[in-house]
């Protein structure tokens, strides 16, 4: 067969073809009940990438598409060229952030779990991914995040009672009750108001960060999808739309191998890596450790840095994994391997960091301890804060008529009339 | 540049302008008055756009403000999306309303419903300009009216001129609302009005009272219709090119119509609606998208809930019919004279 296809002889000269065609549909490495298999992953050693100038061509950028950018090696020492070599406060800043993220969503899932609340996600596994992220940008760089991506919320010190409010759909909640929980909105900290529509926030993103460019403004934008997600014609249009104005952007792909059920050779991972999205758009591309938070400090930091230069946009593939479910509506011990979490080749965010920092003498496991325990009742305290305000589904909302507020800015005659209706109706119903 | 215009002749002196030329200066006046209003889209730069709209535009206010864009209606509204987030007034152009669709997600999904999901920290004050509607020999990718698609969706408003006098009042209006506008020009009267008649030599809009337009600042708030003709023995609701068609058959006729020219169909002029059919006691609804689930059907409702005792006779609807838009078979596609003058008859009968 491979004889006829490199004689060019593909068809048996009836118009047939040899062999009888094919059609691929990926299979995971591993199902429920099969052992995680990760040896397919090319991990390189942690000081291998260089780290490229940031007015590199993007056509000099190839083999960062493929390679990871890593700092912390598998004992905890940060190495190589990509080091950002960071104060000991922030260093201890990024873990309690994560940790902070990590306590956060134990809390908020159990919520859930506890019926006060309609849905929630976690992010455990990702927190580097948003932490790193929020520490290497501006304070007032706005961000366009997907729904994984609380960590920047935090890292920006953002109230987590209002976050909470938000979860609990109860009156305290500035969005009136009326998003899914975690679809934050929080413009003063440069927080986009979070969609359930998958990506519709990265042509959004160069918008903005090609009208900050378009006024000789200072701030850039970022945004965050994961990688079944690059999959929508939005991603593809985004990276069009960026390539060709310049923008300052950054576009982040959090590659953590799983779309619900669905794992990442449904979007492509098979073939190629997401970086590697980049090279055909003429995009700078970087594939970085997604659980090295301080190698996504540096990479974000080095396209923050290009953006800021005009250099243009930067495409980033945070490679990790999601430890958990993909929201509080699915249980993964029905799709994939139960050990891969535990087998994940590129350890827990966390869990490195805070060896990176016991290693430089800064941080010891007490102190950690103690660290967890303060956070746990923080977040507790908080909770019980916002839950004064109510939970879902207990009355505590904002009014039935505040349905129609904001539909439009002055709220038009059919909208009046039907909000009418509704009280008429509830009134004569007794209720 | 401009100043030497209003000291030459005055901003409110009006001047003969076609459609085209008064949605020009719309955009032209615009964003003389506000630094934030940009021009986007498809040809829409250096070339003026394929109708010339915006001739002239990137010239007078550079490029950071008029340019062209890839090929993508998803990207140029969902640019237009994040533009707005940052505080700009984007008027972006879909070539053809009938390339709207792969902006349907960013248009419904995100421009719609941002002002709701954030309580209002976020807005999307864009308008979408798109030329629509057929009679142009576009075939089914060129001709479409889109309308009762976009009326379906919450948070977006949808307005339509019928003269270049109106086109350039709502059009400003459209682009200070703080709310996304799907704003839809009827391209068949870009040039002058119709009056269904296609193989009659066609008409230039010189002569025409709503195509005298004053060179400066107007508006023309969402939300009010015209009585594009008074009467008393039925009322017409219509709008964009239908407008004129109706107007000419009417004349014909020699029937006392009420024509409704509805303008905004959302926001929509109920009360103009409902006091015209109260005292006509008829009412004909005429447009040119297709039928079932078009937005006749709405106004159709509308009118039986407020006026049906005052209804002497059953609503009628002439529409396009509910196949795509027909190349070859354009004029027999087109709801022209002979559909409406069947329908006023049979109106009228009872």
């Amino acid at each position: 067969m491979t004889d006829s296809i490199e004689s060019g002889a593909v068809t048996d000269g009836q118009g047939r073809n040899l062999p009888p065609l094919q059609l691929h549909v990926p299979e995971p490495p591993a199902r429920p009940g099969e052992s995680a298999d990760f040896t397919h992953f090319d991990i390189p050693a942690a000081d291998a990438a260089p780290r490229p100038d940031e007015a590199t061509h993007p056509s000099q950028m190839r083999d960062f598409a493929y390679g990871l950018v890593r700092v912390l090696d598998e004992d905890g020492h940060a190495v190589g060229a990509w080091d950002p070599k960071l104060p000991a406060d922030t260093l201890l800043r990024m873990l309690r952030y994560m940790a902070l993220t990590r306590a956060f969503d134990g809390r908020m899932f159990r919520a859930q779990r506890q019926g006060k609340t309609s849905f929630y996600m976690k992010s455990t596994g990702e927190e580097a991914v948003s932490i790193g992220a929020a520490l290497a940008l501006s304070r007032d760089d706005m961000c366009f995040p997907s729904y994984r991506q609380q960590g920047i919320l935090i890292a920006r010190d953002w109230s987590i009672v209002d976050m909470m409010n938000q979860i609990y759909s109860n009156k305290g909640d500035r969005m009136k009750g009326r998003q899914l929980p975690i679809m934050y909105s929080a413009r003063e900290a440069g927080f986009f108001s979070i969609s359930g529509n998958l990506t519709t926030q990265y042509p959004q993103a160069v918008g903005w960060a090609m009208a900050s460019a378009a006024k000789g403004d200072t701030r850039i934008a970022a945004t965050w999808c994961g990688e079944g997600s690059t999959a929508e014609g939005d991603f593809h249009s985004a990276c069009t739309f960026a390539s060709v104005y310049r923008a300052p952007v950054i576009m982040n792909v959090v590659n953590n191998q799983w779309a619900i059920s669905s794992f990442s050779g449904f979007a492509g991972a098979e073939a190629t890596t997401f970086a590697a999205r980049a090279i055909g758009y003429g995009i700078a591309g970087l594939r970085v450790d997604g659980n090295d938070v301080l190698a996504v400090y540096a990479a974000t930091r080095w396209a923050a840095d290009r953006a800021r230069a005009n250099g243009g946009p930067t495409l980033i593939e945070h490679f990790t994994y999601r430890v958990e479910g993909h929201s509080t509506s699915d249980d993964p011990t029905a799709y994939r391997s139960a050990e891969e979490s535990s087998q994940w080749p590129l350890g827990d965010p966390i869990a490195r960091l805070k060896q990176h920092c016991i290693n430089l003498g800064i941080w010891d496991e007490e102190r950690h301890a103690a660290m967890d325990q303060q956070l746990a009742e923080m977040v507790r305290d908080a909770a019980r804060e916002a839950e004064k305000n109510g939970i879902l589904g207990h009355g505590l909302h904002h009014p039935m008529e505040s349905m129609f507020q904001d539909v439009f800015e002055d709220m038009p005659w059919h909208l009046q009339e039907q909000q009418q209706q509704m009280l008429d109706e509830w009134k004569a119903a007794g209720l | 540049m401009r100043m030497e215009t209003v000291a030459a002749g005055g901003q409110d002196e009006p001047v003969q302008m076609n459609m085209i030329q008064a949605i020009n200066s719309a955009l032209d006046v615009m964003m003389g008055r506000d630094p934030d209003v940009v021009v986007m889209g498809e040809d829409v730069g250096y070339f003026g756009g394929v109708f010339r709209a915006t001739a002239g535009l990137q010239q007078k206010y550079g490029k950071n403000r008029v340019f062209d864009t890839p090929i993508t209606e998803c990207g140029i509204i969902g640019v237009a999306v994040g533009m707005g987030a940052y505080g700009l007034r984007p008027v972006p152009e879909i070539q053809f309303a009938d390339y709207i669709y792969p902006a349907l997600d960013q248009l419904v999904s995100e421009a719609a419903r941002l002002r709701y999901r954030s309580a209002g920290e976020f807005i999307a004050p864009m308008t979408v300009r798109s030329p629509f509607g057929g009679g142009i020999f576009g075939g089914q990718t060129h001709s479409q009216s889109p309308e009762g698609i976009f009326t379906h969706v919450s948070g977006v408003k949808t307005v339509i001129p019928s003269t270049p006098y109106d086109a350039k009042g709502l059009l400003i209006a459209a682009i200070e609302d703080n709310d996304p506008t799907i704003f839809f020009e009827p391209k068949r009267i870009y040039n002058g009005p119709f009056d269904g008649h296609y193989d009659t030599p066609a008409k230039s809009w010189a002569g025409h009272a709503d195509a005298q337009v004053p060179q400066g600042y107007y508006r023309i708030d969402l939300g009010k219709a015209r009585i594009a003709r008074p009467g008393a023995a039925l009322t017409i609701l219509c709008y964009g090119t239908m407008v004129h068609v109706v107007e000419n058959t009417v004349a014909k006729l020699g029937i006392d119509a009420e024509i409704v020219d509805l303008r905004s169909l959302v926001p929509l002029d109920i009360d103009a609606i409902e006091a015209s059919v109260k005292k006509t006691g008829r009412c004909l609804i005429v447009h040119e998208a297709t039928r079932t689930s078009g937005f006749g059907a709405e106004l159709s409702a509308l009118v039986q809930e407020r006026c049906f005792y005052h209804l002497e006779a059953p609503i009628e609807r002439v529409t396009g019919f509910d196949t795509p838009y027909p190349h070859s078979l354009e004029w027999a596609y087109f709801p022209g004279p002979v559909r409406i003058r069947e329908a006023i008859n049979k109106i009228m009968k009872d």
